[in-house]
């Protein structure tokens, strides 16, 4: 059997990333108070989709928080991201608005595509969300595309695309990269790495040792971080960010992380490992940052406290709103499909 | 004498014209830049544009289609080139899952304004995998749209009025037509998609007819007129959007309908335009709608083989008089 890609709990797997520091212009509550908000979302989410309120799929991203909010609050209003069927975390961090983005993930008129496209569809352009996508990789080129338009004008614009392990075996990611490389364009790659392609663990159908390699190959500069620490995946954002700014071209971040719901709401995740799960809930972003911001003295137990509240109000109003919301009018049904 | 033009540099014109109009308009594709295209049909754009505006893709058609929606979404007019129709496969998920849902999708707020021009056409010994045409498979995705331009002056103001368009266009243009000439239009005519003409009146059979059938129905109609059968040929130009008024005020006239396509017959957009007619103008028709269109198989290469595949003047004359 050949050799596999490796990944580590709560760490950045074979190659050691160094400790990330505060950065200047962190702004620490905000992170949390994002990563927080986040993980309540996707949590009534589930509770939804267990009702039977959210029509179709729903795929949570509870545990993957920190590569969420690290990658897009390192960005700049007018960045484009592209996202993908685990992406409710990017369209908030991105600045949808929760009561809205709840009422399209049940389908309700008021929602932020009409309620016609649910979880695994939103597009929210005028916040620079090129979409979640129903497609593994699909939002690559998109956000490959917003890239190449962005140096087509000059309007220094970049694009960040997230997709996950599952997307590292499609041909699409290889085509994007090199072309990306040859063309110089400011865009990132980053690789949310939660060890599972639906079901199949990722190294029974991912060869090669390292998957930031994969970056490396076109010679995109690539570096693997812990992606259950909010401050990696932000402190390497911004340094691909600054490259892709200054016309240096594409990066490559690889975030190990974890996904805690499975596939889709509803999973039971027999195929996973009962110590393997362990060790990554031991490594949860937001318990980890709590400790971290206390520590620093950034933050009392109570601040956090009084944060996780403010939150679970918003997100509850949200939710009442979405389930209040009134179905789209039968007459919306061909609407939009020409201009 | 007017001045004429020929079908591939008609498709020129509009693009030159239309990226000096607009800094949105890009080109991408595989040997469109430097190299001016295989067919030379993108001749001087890239020392006129330059590479920023006029991009050579590596062979990664998924990658780089995908892209040019991309830039679409983010503020461009990407015209992307699939150098032959039989490549297009290899662009099917950014067009279907991507391209043609973002409109419906984002529920009216994003647009796609692209247009994927591809050549297609048996005929040339090209063979199975560089002959044929999908507008028929494009035409069955809901939000695309959908030319097929007959001919040089018609393909001019069509590629300019796709570029325009706010949607994804898909633009067909059949290799054999490329050296073919027509009288020059006015440079800024353009013409909204969707609307069809009337290429030929007569009162007995409407011929329908896009691409490089509309010459071959103009040959039949000449056979037909020395036998007194005067056939109307109506060019839809695009598939979608349709011009449903023009094909049913023509077969309410003329009482009979031919519908023929040079792609295969089997589930083509003979049928769709076919069962149109029947359905909103069966009690004018005197004769069941007939179509012709390509054998269904690949297209073969050999001398003896291929001038079979598609519909002949002399297939159409005889198809009108079965139906007298």
């Amino acid at each position: 059997m050949g050799a596999s890609p490796k990944r580590a709990a709560g760490g950045a797997g074979s190659k050691k990333a160094p400790p990330a520091a505060q950065d200047a212009a962190e702004d620490c509550l905000g992170l949390y108070r994002t990563m927080v908000l986040i993980r309540h979302f996707e949590e009534s989410m589930r509770r939804l989709a267990a009702a039977g309120e959210t029509p179709g799929l729903v795929h949570l991203c509870s545990g993957q928080e920190a590569t969420n909010v690290g990658v897009i609050l390192a960005l700049r209003e007018g960045d484009y991201i592209a996202s993908h069927h685990r992406g409710h975390g990017h369209c908030i961090a991105k600045g949808a608005p929760i009561d809205l983005l709840a009422a399209e993930i049940l389908g309700k008129a008021p929602g932020i595509c009409g309620g016609r496209s649910g979880s695994m569809h939103v597009v929210d352009l005028p916040r620079g969300n090129l979409g979640t996508n129903g497609i593994v990789g699909g939002g690559i080129p998109l956000a490959a595309g917003a890239a190449l338009a962005a140096r087509a004008r000059g309007t220094g614009e970049i694009a960040v695309c997230f997709f996950g392990d599952g997307a590292l075996n499609q041909g699409l990611l290889h085509e994007c990269m090199n072309m990306a490389a040859i063309w110089s364009l400011p865009v990132v790659f980053v690789c949310e790495n939660n060890g599972y392609g639906e079901f199949t663990a990722m190294e029974d159908v991912t060869a090669g040792e390292s998957v930031q390699a994969r970056g490396e190959v076109f010679g995109i500069p690539s570096v693997t971080v812990d992606g259950m620490n909010v401050r990696a995946v932000r402190a390497a954002t911004l340094a691909a960010a600054q490259r892709a700014r200054i016309g240096e071209g594409p990066s490559f971040i690889v975030c190990n992380t974890w996904r805690y719901g499975g596939h889709h709401a509803g999973d039971k995740q027999d195929y996973k490992d009962d110590e393997e799960t362990k060790r990554w809930e031991a490594a949860d972003p937001l318990i980890t940052f709590a400790k971290t911001l206390v520590d620093e003295k950034r933050a009392s137990r109570d601040e956090l406290a009084a944060i996780e509240a403010e939150v679970v109000a918003r997100v509850k109003a949200a939710v009442a709103f979405a389930r209040a919301a009134p179905q789209p009018a039968i007459e919306t049904l061909e609407a939009h499909v020409h201009g | 004498m007017a001045e004429t033009i020929t079908f591939r540099d008609g498709v020129l014109e509009a693009l030159f014209e239309e990226m000096r109009a607009d800094p949105s308009v890009i080109l991408m594709g595989e040997d469109v830049g430097a190299a001016g295209g295989v067919f030379q049909q993108t001749k001087g754009l890239f020392e006129a544009f330059g590479a920023r505006r006029v991009i050579d893709t590596p062979i990664s058609e998924s990658g780089a289609f995908g892209m040019a929606i991309g830039a679409a979404m983010a503020g461009m007019r990407p015209v992307f080139e699939v150098m032959f129709g039989d490549f297009m496969t290899l662009c099917m998920d950014q067009l279907v899952n991507q391209a043609a849902k973002v409109r419906y999708m984002s529920n009216g707020a994003a647009t796609v304004p692209l247009v994927l021009r591809t050549t297609m056409g048996v005929g040339a010994g090209l063979g199975p995998q560089h002959s044929q045409g999908f507008h028929a498979w494009a035409a069955h995705v809901p939000g695309l749209k959908i030319v097929v331009p007959a001919d040089a002056a018609d393909a001019k103001v069509l590629m300019k009025a796709a570029i325009r368009d706010d949607d994804p266009v898909l633009f067909f243009e059949d290799r054999q037509l490329y050296a073919a000439r027509a009288m020059a239009r006015d440079a800024d005519e353009t013409l909204p998609l969707g609307r069809g003409r009337i290429l030929r009146p007569g009162r007995d059979v409407t011929l329908v007819a896009i691409g490089r059938m509309v010459g071959v129905a103009r040959a039949a109609a000449e056979a037909l007129a020395r036998e007194g059968i005067e056939a109307e040929i109506v060019d839809p130009r695009c598939l979608v959007p349709l011009d449903e008024a023009l094909l049913l005020e023509s077969v309410r006239r003329t009482h009979r309908a031919l519908v023929m396509d040079a792609a295969p017959l089997r589930y083509g957009v003979t049928a769709e335009i076919a069962a149109m007619i029947g359905e909103k103008a069966f009690d004018w028709l005197d004769a069941p709608v007939a179509r012709l269109g390509a054998v269904d198989t690949p297209a073969p290469i050999s001398r003896s083989l291929e001038p079979l595949v598609c519909p002949t003047p002399e297939k159409v004359a005889a198809a009108v008089r079965a139906m007298m």
